[in-house]
């Protein structure tokens, strides 16, 4: 019956892992329809169902049973939580009648992830099923998306009782502020033509609502710069011109100094995250802010808005631009002047200091590696990303031209994400080259899934930036604690060649700079999976920097060279 | 100051927890917390005191009625409102030989607070009385020096007086689409 509820539910991919409790569950899966693919570990359960929600904007389904199974989820619920993920978890619970009894395999699961999930439920009898599992998929998917959990004891599972079709659910506490205030769209309107140096700080609100050819829209009517954070990346073209980069620790200087000195900020679907706006009284601090957000909870939760719009961005911004055409007659030509040299003060911020890869003929530079891998992809692969320097990396030097590329862990910042969201998003998009970007720390937090990627025979290209380092930890020890490296060295690595030879597919690491171009053609001819470990410089930082509760507008920019002495 | 909180909730497993473990999460310790029923037996109500930061106040009622369980959260320290709290007091005055003396005391006190015996005993009463926090600490102080005392308190139970929130049924969040949707495509 569950399945039932899930095939109607359009689901056709679910990542688990079984055991004792979803045992009948699993009888039921061996003539079912739904694809099951089991990883490794349950925590990349979450991690690939959330890289296929996250490819395609559907829900994701991951499953496991009762006790560890379900505390193995924990990770990649909150991980969804803090990126507002559309997830269904399903997880095994003991048998009603033994609940409470340290059964074996026993866990608290509704009250472990209480906190971790947007909703969750414990299911005990069979009747409330259908209802729970529709409401799941409905809460998970709808206002701000986010990972709900359904815990079901084993005698429901086990329960043969004939679907009848549920009609209507009914949350009589669940409250979707979808369309904006029509007034407050008009004032916001108004206020965009008024202001003489405004900037857009788009986010992942735009991918989760759909809106990127609306924030295009409303960029170009406007012809206002605009920024898309670490969440929102791909959701204004990267090549589009009105396109400034990604604001933020490691946002490029014009980003941030466009957010330091607007005077109008259009904030759309973010959430002024610490990671974004350094230090709060320096960030923005002569713009008005105008806030559209889903989530009524974020508006003024960091920073005030001086025109608050709770909405669907999408929807916003479906009424917004028709207002904003409507008073462009009488209103644009007000502020053209300064609006004209507001532009040449970005590009001149763009030129003084470019955000560009650094490249060495000695050694493979992680940056010029990661240039090297945009270059073959030209902003139309997935690229999944662990967490790390090589995550600041991707973002800085891969330009994708559409949402729905960049998949990351941006909020929790969960090492291990990377690859089992490339199986995820590899899966939901079996057409599109998947690339997958790890550090040589995170990757070995993900190597069973090394297992799942060669039983699939998915053709994922893995890319290791192996700096021998937990480079973004040693990054701060060098910079913030005397460079009194502690627990950082990775000083062991597979190798890459036998590792990935020992699952059944190829692989490679390479050291040299004429190595680069060649190895990562290679990778990519390949039919099937590819594991390519580049040995990068170990000591590499990435700047351009805000130090953490710094302001925006003071961004270390470069490594501090050594004088030459004549 | 402390922070009054009412929540009308969904009377289902998991929906106290997740109202209080929002605040939990947040490092705050709850006052007190009472709970019932409603009118619509599906609901109950929930009054929360809550030391909370003046600036975060405002966060945490969002934060509130953002849960699934929620219909709506208010905070009555902003606006009008009466909050009421009940003790049950035992105090203990044996009647002596002779001399009623403590007894008849505790009797005149107990009459003066507005408070009802509810149980009477020749080790003692039990008493029971209702009132504002302030006047419920004032009625221990005075039962204390008769002898030694028993206490439990209820927690504030409080109700909004703004006009505009009288409410005899359940309130239908504004601005918000239907929440009974349609499943089948
Ligand atoms: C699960 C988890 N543990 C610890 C951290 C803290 N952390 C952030 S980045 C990082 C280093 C990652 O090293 P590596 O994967 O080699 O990537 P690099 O920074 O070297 O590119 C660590 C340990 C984390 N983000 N996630
Ligand atoms: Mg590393």
């Amino acid at each position: 019956m569950l399945l039932e509820c899930l095939v109607r539910e359009g689901v056709e991919c679910i990542f688990g892992y079984p055991g004792g409790v979803t045992l009948p569950l699993y009888d039921a899966m061996y003539d079912n329809p739904i694809r099951h693919v089991l990883v490794r570990h349950e925590e990349n359960a979450c991690f690939a169902a959330q890289g296929y929600a996250r490819a395609t904007g559907k829900v994701g389904v991951a499953c496991a049973t009762s006790g560890p199974g379900a505390t193995n989820l924990v990770t990649g619920l909150v991980d969804a939580m803090m990126d507002s993920i559309p997830l269904v978890a399903l997880t095994g619970q003991v048998p009603t009648k033994l609940i409470g009894s340290d059964a074996f395999q026993e866990a608290d699961t509704f009250g472990i992830t209480r906190s971790c999930t947007k909703h969750n439920y414990l299911v005990k009898n069979i009747h409330e099923l259908p209802e729970v599992i529709h409401e799941a998929f409905y809460i998970a998917s709808t206002g701000r998306p986010g990972p709900v959990l359904v815990d079901v004891t084993k005698d429901v599972f086990q329960g043969q009782v004939h679907y009848t079709p549920v009609t209507s659910i009914h949350l009589p506490g669940y409250k979707v502020h979808a369309d904006g205030h029509t007034g407050q769209i008009r004032r916001a309107a108004q206020m965009m033509w008024e202001a003489q140096r405004p900037y857009v700080y788009a986010g992942g609100g735009i991918i989760h609502a759909g809106a990127h050819q609306e924030l295009r829209e409303l960029v170009e009517i406007l012809d206002a710069p605009c920024v898309n954070t670490l969440m929102g990346l791909g959701a204004m073209p990267s090549n589009h011109p009105n396109f400034v980069s990604m604001p933020g620790m490691h946002g490029s200087y014009a980003a941030n100094m466009g957010m330091y000195n607007a005077d109008l900020l259009i904030a759309l679907g973010v959430r002024f995250d610490d990671r974004v706006t350094g230090r709060l009284a320096a960030f923005a601090p002569h713009a008005k802010v105008i806030h559209v957000d889903i989530d009524p909870a974020e508006i003024g939760k960091i920073r005030n808005a001086d025109l608050p719009i709770v909405g669907d961005v999408r929807r916003v911004l479906q009424k917004l631009n028709p207002v904003l055409r409507e008073l462009e007659p009488s209103m644009a030509a007000r502020n053209s002047a300064s609006r004209r040299a507001w532009w040449s003060q970005i590009r001149a911020w763009k030129e003084e200091h470019p955000l560009t890869p650094a490249t060495s003929s000695t050694e493979i530079k992680p940056q010029h590696a990661v240039a090297e891998i945009d270059r073959l992809t030209r902003g139309e692969a997935i690229v999944t990303s662990d967490v790390g320097q090589h995550q600041m990396w991707s973002a800085q030097f891969i330009r994708f031209n559409h949402p729905r590329l960049w998949i990351n862990s941006g909020g929790l910042g969960s090492m291990g994400f990377g690859l089992p969201a490339a199986i995820g998003a590899q899966f939901a998009c079996p057409e599109k080259t998947v690339v997958s970007i790890v550090g040589d720390g995170g990757f070995q937090m993900s190597v069973p899934e090394l297992a799942t990627i060669a039983s699939h025979g998915l053709p994922i290209k893995i890319i290791v930036l192996n700096n021998g380092y937990l480079g973004m930890v040693r990054q701060w020890q060098e910079l913030f604690y005397n460079n009194r490296l502690c627990s950082v060295t990775l000083d062991s690595f597979p190798d890459a060649e036998k590792l990935a030879g020992a699952y059944g597919f190829k692989g490679r690491t390479i050291e040299h700079v004429h190595e680069l171009r060649p190895a990562l053609e290679e990778a990519f001819a390949e039919n099937g999976p590819y594991l390519l470990n580049i040995r990068v410089s170990p000591t590499e930082n990435v700047y351009p920097m805000v130090p953490a509760g710094g302001a925006i507008n003071e961004m270390v920019l470069a490594q501090p060279q050594p004088v030459a002495v004549p | 100051m402390l922070q009054t909180i009412s929540v009308l909730l969904e009377n289902k497993t998991g929906a106290l927890m997740r109202a209080t473990g929002l605040l939990t999460a947040r490092g705050y310790n709850i006052e007190s917390l009472t709970v019932a029923k409603t009118l619509d037996p599906t609901l109950s109500r929930m009054t929360i005191v809550v030391d909370v930061e003046p600036r975060l106040r405002a966060q945490v009622i969002k934060q509130m009625n953002k849960l699934i369980n929620v219909l709506q959260a208010s905070d009555l320290s902003e606006s009008p409102s009466v909050t009421r709290e009940l003790l049950l007091l035992r105090v203990r005055a044996a009647a002596e030989e002779g001399n009623n003396g403590p007894r008849t005391a505790i009797l005149k006190e107990a009459e003066i607070f507005g408070a009802r015996v509810v149980d009477s005993s020749v080790e003692g009463f039990a008493l029971e009385v209702t009132g504002d926090t302030e006047k419920l600490d004032e009625f221990i102080d005075v039962m204390r020096s008769y002898g030694d005392i028993e206490v439990t308190r209820s927690g504030a139970v409080a109700v909004s007086l703004d006009p505009k929130k009288l409410r005899l049924s359940p309130p239908v969040p504004r601005g918000a689409e239907p929440t009974t949707v349609n499943v089948e495509s």
